[in-house]
């Protein structure tokens, strides 16, 4: 343990070294973290849009889902969503007549980290909605575009620059939430780690090293949002 | 729904939400006074300090706090007892527990967060407020202590609310390395009873009114200071 060289030997991507483990799980946290962010992205759409444009019973559902989302600690959430989740649509089946199925952990994750997301989403995105100047929207339904093509046209392109600083936060938060699918027992990165540190009785090493891995993942996610920030700004005023 | 667990279960119930909260006053407490020196670093200390305060935020700001957790339970506690002296030391019972290094890495990590939001505070502060403090002949750690520290904070609360409440939601996380927490207590119960929702719903609830009692608790001081519109 005392060589340098024994710790390369650990990290190497080839069996008896254990960096091919870290890295497949570097891999599934990055699916995870991507499938989960769609989702919740596509649930925060439609819950701003159900947010402005809702009538009572829709507003108070999405105001009753934001906010407990938001106010439940996501370690809880994560392992009841696993199990009621999984238990609730099982039951559903059961009394629909159908056969039991098990549920693949990697959907499941996505599923329960999307649902997680959208909460936030959906406050993002409604805020970013909230931001586009009317007389843009007006001009719109002026020239006699309907909702779906005033959406497509006009909403989306210009919520975009408004809402990137928050889904470039939400995007970090859920690559770090991902790590919490492993006390529900789906191997990513932290467990692969744990798995690794448990078989070699390096924890120090490993932990670091997986702590690098996604610090990779967040300086990188850093560059690609900056190059979408300035590519969806393109031709607004810069500001000072 | 059956919760009559809750007779036998209750004083449990009770240590568990007082080493939550004594996790979330431990790492809020510290880390705050830790991200005011952080924040100070990065605006006005010496390059060198500048690189490694920012380092500092960006490393704990990137990785997940799992990972930094076990990394100080599993990682650091693992090299803790080649320390020579160590155990035979009055600090060995506390460092041995899980709670210290959970209350020691969450310290950390809302360190990072918090001097992230003092950063942006105390450079938000008017100038006009610094210069009259320094022209009445104010030292510069008298313009800190009557003047920068105490508007940035009041600028900041909002945010600083926001923090503390994600804070006391990632507090289950200790539960991980052994810390009797009070998601411990609901997962023990679980393990008891073979109830899966009903300790889970307990706890959240107390979460919850936790999360509403910090949301007042910061409206209150807040209003404090009456702000023109």
């Amino acid at each position: 343990m005392s060589s340098t060289q024994s710790m390369l030997e650990l990290l190497s991507p080839y069996p008896p070294g254990w960096g091919g483990v870290l890295l497949s799980g570097g891999v599934s946290t990055v699916m995870i973290s991507l499938g989960a962010y769609f989702v919740g992205t596509v649930i925060g759409l439609g819950g701003a849009i159900g947010k402005l444009k809702g009538n009572r019973p829709v507003l108070f559902v999405l105001d009753i889902y934001t906010t407990a989302v938001r106010a439940i600690p996501e370690l809880i959430l994560i392992i009841g969503l696993y199990y009621a989740g999984t238990d609730g649509l099982n039951r559903i089946m059961l009394a629909l007549g159908l056969p039991t199925i098990e549920i693949n952990g990697f959907v499941a994750a996505v599923a329960v980290l999307g649902i997680v997301q959208g909460a936030y989403a959906t406050e993002v995105l409604r805020g970013a909605i909230l931001a586009i100047p009317v007389g843009q929207i007006e001009a719109a339904s002026a020239f006699g575009m309907r909702p779906s093509l005033r959406f497509r046209r006009i909403v989306l392109p210009a919520l975009m620059p408004n809402a990137l600083p928050g889904l470039a936060n939400l995007w970090m938060s859920v690559t770090k939430d991902s790590a919490l699918i492993a006390v529900v027992g789906y191997q990513e990165l932290a467990l692969a780690t744990r798995l690794a540190a448990g078989n070699t009785k390096h924890y120090f090493l490993f932990f670091l090293a997986a702590a690098a891995l996604y610090l990779v993942i967040t300086l990188l996610s850093n560059v690609v949002f900056g190059l979408l920030e300035s590519r969806f700004r393109r031709g607004q005023a810069k500001t000072a | 729904m059956n919760f009559s667990w809750i007779f036998s279960y209750w004083p449990l119930l009770a240590a568990g939400a007082v080493q939550t909260v004594l996790l979330l006053v431990i790492s809020v407490g510290f880390g705050f006074i830790l991200g005011i020196g952080l924040a100070l670093a990065q605006i006005s200390g010496p390059r060198w300090l500048k690189w490694v305060a920012r380092g500092y935020c960006t490393c704990l700001r990137g990785t997940p706090l799992l990972i930094q957790l076990w990394l100080l339970y599993y990682g650091v506690g693992s090299l803790l007892p080649l320390v020579s002296g160590l155990r035979g030391s009055f600090l060995w019972p506390i460092v041995r527990e899980g709670f210290f290094f959970a209350a020691l890495s969450f310290t950390l990590n809302y360190a990072a967060y918090e001097a992230e939001v003092l950063r942006g505070a105390l450079l938000a502060v008017p100038k006009g407020e610094l210069e009259a403090g320094r022209s009445f002949g104010m030292s510069s750690w008298t313009l800190l202590r009557r003047i920068w520290l105490p508007r940035a904070i009041r600028i900041a609360l909002p945010t600083i609310a926001g923090e503390v409440v994600l804070q006391l939601k990632a507090t289950p996380l200790a539960f991980t390395v052994t810390v009797m927490d009070l998601y411990a207590v609901a997962y023990k119960v679980r393990q008891d009873t073979l109830l899966v929702y009903e300790p889970l719903m307990v706890v959240t609830a107390f979460y919850v009114f936790l999360t509403l009692l910090i949301t007042r608790a910061f409206k209150m001081v807040e209003a404090q200071v009456p702000v023109r519109r």
